[in-house]
């Protein structure tokens, strides 16, 4: 099949798109494309999807890198400001994430999976740092499939900001599925919680899609809007005297807890200190997944040419409309499997508590951004994200360091920074900056 | 008066659009029928009459009229729905919600943050910059106001700091949109994070567990107690005791009418939202508008947040804001970024915000979690085009290159 399509795509679209695709942007991007008449829908403006394409090479590196740092030192200035040293701060920070476990070589063992044999390894699998490493993978399941969730829907000139909603839908269908149906097989438990979860997911967030495909509804508002419906449909689900709350203890506004059965695998670390569970696995091969989706599909070809640029694609026979709303619902299908991972790996009970708490989809948007929508790049801006967090969380950062509650915000305000400086694209400046450089002596 | 009089006389009674509206206003009152002072208790009513609405909104919908008579048309089947479910609910439990007087007052309270917030919108649109942020605009404005407020003990110092820093925060998305030409709508995502950031973080460094001071009423913006209007039954407990930045809003509404259609000013703000290039031939300064545009957005936005703070809850929350800004946003995009429209759509998403308010108090707490969903649900059937597609500022969200 992928032959066949692969074949026929360029009479699907006319040469310039290919080409444009295929060259890139950079060289297409002529007075002319600055003119042509962006479809305005509601006022609001498609994001740019070629935007993170202008670095090449080396220079797809120095964005996110120059971003980081700015957006670090920036933080580190706010902390400096009231009172803390920085340094100090960040090295708490850093300790508590579990990244120093990768310095600690030694001579350790390992026991190879389904068996009792043991096997050299170079890291000792069963220190602190090892468990600290452990919450930041956990951390870092939900934040990449929430980054896919951005990175996908923006790949379609569609600035999805729902991945927190979305992210809700599949952890509620997971709990909901998780805690009932105990008489399932324990695989087709699991199997069956995380395909629902997905399709509700992507049920949810394909409604913002056709509303965008067919009314014009802009996705930014509509997404937004779907994340505080979520979140007043959860704190009611599991609130006190709310259909799915436990069973057993009507005064705790808590869900039950999933079944054994419907629990996924934990592989590294014990299942009672929320060990690392098999879900990190379906989030790296998610990210393949999406790479497969956008570089080796015909779907992926009419998302990209719809958010290069959508009044072409509609010209060379692609309808806009249909790719949205898939768009939409791949995203949220995304999104919501890491609600479900995250349900069914380590939380296994949700409370409206959590639901105000979380804010993962956002997280997911900032490292998508920073990524530059690449899957190399959403991994390791998520692993970033993931271990600011958990390093930053209460129950790792020394308090007489830096209080918790007051980290917590500097890594919102580090994500705000990172998305300002993302969008200016210091790689493509960097890389225009040479080329100036190179022409100047001629 | 005369205008609408005139206006209503052109209008053919049997114009499809015509029949549309009058559908929508009977989905509406198939609703309003069940509540009081009426309390229709039979389901039959409402359901009726919902029907009529529903058959004028087909009959609008086959005759081209698309978008009024799909509104007529969900207009109806909400109409039908509420109606029913009103009816079928106790006296009491009714009365207790249904205080139309009470209802309204809040519906006001509620509406004024976005107010704010659209209008600031409105004037940044307006001019082709695209605000997502006023959000993190409105929450900037309601910790500053109550830092301020707290410090000074002065609601005027309190809303013009208020000001000052929504001003800062509008600012840096001038910069970012118009000089440095990044993607609008993810300038504005980050300085919706980052005020979400800061203003946690100050909070948290300033007041930490503690929370805002309980004492904030005493200095916050006063209300405006109107004794001559108190003692009128009806309109007494609507207008009788408002805040003083509810009456400043209707104020805005009208200064910002007159100054963006009837001055100069306002003509050469829409000109540049509308045709950057042309305003530029012209010689207007379509950077240094654009600037002045954004920068009064986030200052006006910043004033609705600290009317959140201190004139309405007197207290300070991380996150406080919760939405406000992009219902704020939805109503300017349902008002098709003019003013008075604008106001009219930030008046029901502001009933619907003190309907789900006052709920709990008859249906209990259970309920009330699922009824705060309720503004959100609207705002998402606003947007999802029951008015149908709105076109707004042509340049709007596109950067300008000199030449």
């Amino acid at each position: 099949v992928t032959d066949d399509s692969r074949d026929r795509r360029p009479e699907q679209g006319p040469p310039d798109a290919e080409q444009a695709l295929q060259t890139g942007p950079d060289e297409l991007r002529t007075e002319e494309a600055e003119e042509a008449p962006q479809p305005v829908v509601e006022g609001i403006p498609a994001v740019r999807s070629t935007l993170f394409e202008r670095g090449r090479g080396i220079y797809a590196f120095v964005g996110p890198i120059g971003t980081t740092v700015i957006a670090f030192f920036m933080g580190g200035l706010v902390v400096l400001a009231t009172g803390h040293n920085p340094l100090r701060v960040y090295r708490a920070i850093f300790d508590g994430t579990g990244l120093n476990w990768f310095f600690h070589v030694g001579s350790y063992s390992i026991r190879i999976p389904f068996s009792t044999h043991k096997v050299f390894f170079w890291w000792d699998t069963s220190s602190i740092a090892a468990q600290n490493l452990q919450q930041t993978l956990l951390l870092a399941t939900p934040i990449i499939l929430t980054g896919l969730a951005v990175a996908f829907a923006f790949r379609c000139g569609l600035f999805n900001i729902g991945g927190q909603g979305q992210y809700f839908v599949g952890a509620y269908v997971a709990i909901w599925i998780g805690t009932t149906m105990a008489h399932l097989q324990p695989f087709v438990h699991v199997l069956f919680a995380l395909v629902a979860a997905t399709l509700a997911g992507a049920a949810y967030a394909g409604l913002a899609g056709f509303l965008k495909a067919t009314v014009g509804a802009h996705e930014v508002i509509t997404t937004i809007m779907l994340n505080w419906i979520a979140i007043w449909v959860g704190s009611y689900l599991f609130g006190q005297q709310g259909p799915l709350q436990n069973s057993a203890q009507k005064a705790i506004p808590i869900s039950n807890d999933v079944v054994e059965g419907a629990k996924l695998p934990v592989f590294w670390g014990l299942k009672l200190l929320q060990g690392l569970s098999i879900g990190i696995f379906i989030a790296l091969a998610m990210l393949v997944v999406y790479w497969i989706i956008i570089n080796r599909t015909t779907l992926g070809f009419e998302v990209r040419a719809v958010g290069f640029n959508p009044e072409a694609a509609r010209a060379s026979g692609i309808s806009v409309a249909r790719n949205y709303t898939l768009a939409m619902a791949i995203a949220g299908g995304f999104a919501a499997l890491g609600g479900a991972c995250d349900i069914l790996g380590w939380e296994y009970r949700l409370g409206p508590g959590d639901i105000q708490a979380s804010e993962i989809g956002f997280i997911g948007l900032a490292a998508a951004l920073l990524g530059r929508n690449s899957p190399l790049g959403v991994g390791l801006g998520s692993l970033l994200f993931a271990g600011l967090i958990n390093g930053t969380s209460d129950r790792q950062l020394d308090p007489t360091i830096f209080p918790p509650e007051l980290a917590g915000n500097l890594t919102t305000i580090i994500q705000g920074l990172v998305v300002l400086f993302v969008g200016l694209n210091l790689g493509g400046l960097a890389m225009l900056l040479r080329r100036r450089r190179r022409r100047r002596p001629s | 008066v005369t205008a609408v009089a005139t206006r209503l006389n052109g209008v053919r009674w049997t114009s499809p659009r015509a029949v549309g509206v009058v559908g929508i206003v009977l989905g509406i009152l198939a609703f309003w029928l069940a509540l009081p002072p009426l309390h229709t208790r039979t389901t039959v009513v409402p359901v009726v009459v919902g029907i009529l609405g529903i058959a004028a909104g087909i009959w609008a919908w086959s005759r081209a009229e698309r978008r009024v008579g799909g509104g007529a048309v969900v207009a109806g089947v909400l109409g039908i729905v509420l109606g029913i479910s009103a009816a079928q609910s106790s006296v009491g439990k009714l009365n207790q919600v249904v205080v139309w007087s009470a209802l309204l007052a809040a519906t006001l309270r509620y509406a004024t943050p976005l107010v704010y917030a659209a209008i600031g919108g409105l004037y940044c649109e307006r001019s082709g910059v695209v605000n997502v942020a006023l959000e993190g605009m409105l929450l900037t404005g309601a910790y500053f106001g109550i830092w301020a407020d707290d410090f000074s003990h002065n609601w005027v110092v309190a809303c013009l700091v208020a000001m000052a820093a929504g001003a800062v925060m509008a600012t840096i998305h001038a910069v970012w949109s118009i000089h440095l030409k990044v993607d609008q709508i993810i300038t504005g995502t980050a300085i919706n994070f980052m005020a979400l950031g800061i203003t946690g973080y100050l909070f948290i460094q300033h007041y930490g567990d503690n929370g805002t001071p309980g004492n904030i009423d005493q200095y916050g913006i006063p209300d405006i107690h109107l004794g001559f209007i108190a003692s009128i039954p009806f309109l007494g407990g609507i207008f009788g005791q408002l805040n003083l930045m509810i009456w400043l809003s209707f104020l805005l509404l009208i200064l910002t009418y007159v100054f963006v259609f009837r001055t100069p000013y306002g003509l050469r703000l829409r000109s540049v939202g509308e045709h950057p290039r042309a305003a530029d031939t012209v010689g207007i300064s379509v950077y240094k508008t654009r600037y002045i545009a954004v920068i009064s957005s986030g200052a006006i936005a910043a004033l609705g947040g600290a009317y959140l703070s201190i004139g309405f809850v007197h207290s300070f929350n991380q996150d406080m804001t919760s939405g406000t800004g992009f219902i704020g946003l939805a109503a300017l995009i349902f008002g098709k970024w003019r003013p008075f429209p604008t106001w009219g759509a930030t008046l029901l998403f502001g009933f619907s915000s003190a309907l789900a308010d006052r709920l709990p108090t008859a249906y209990g707490n259970q309920w009330g979690t699922l009824f705060q969903a309720l503004p959100y649900l609207l705002t998402l059937i606003a947007v999802a085009g029951v008015i149908g597609r709105s076109i707004g500022p042509a340049a709007s969200g596109r950067p300008y290159d000199k030449q």
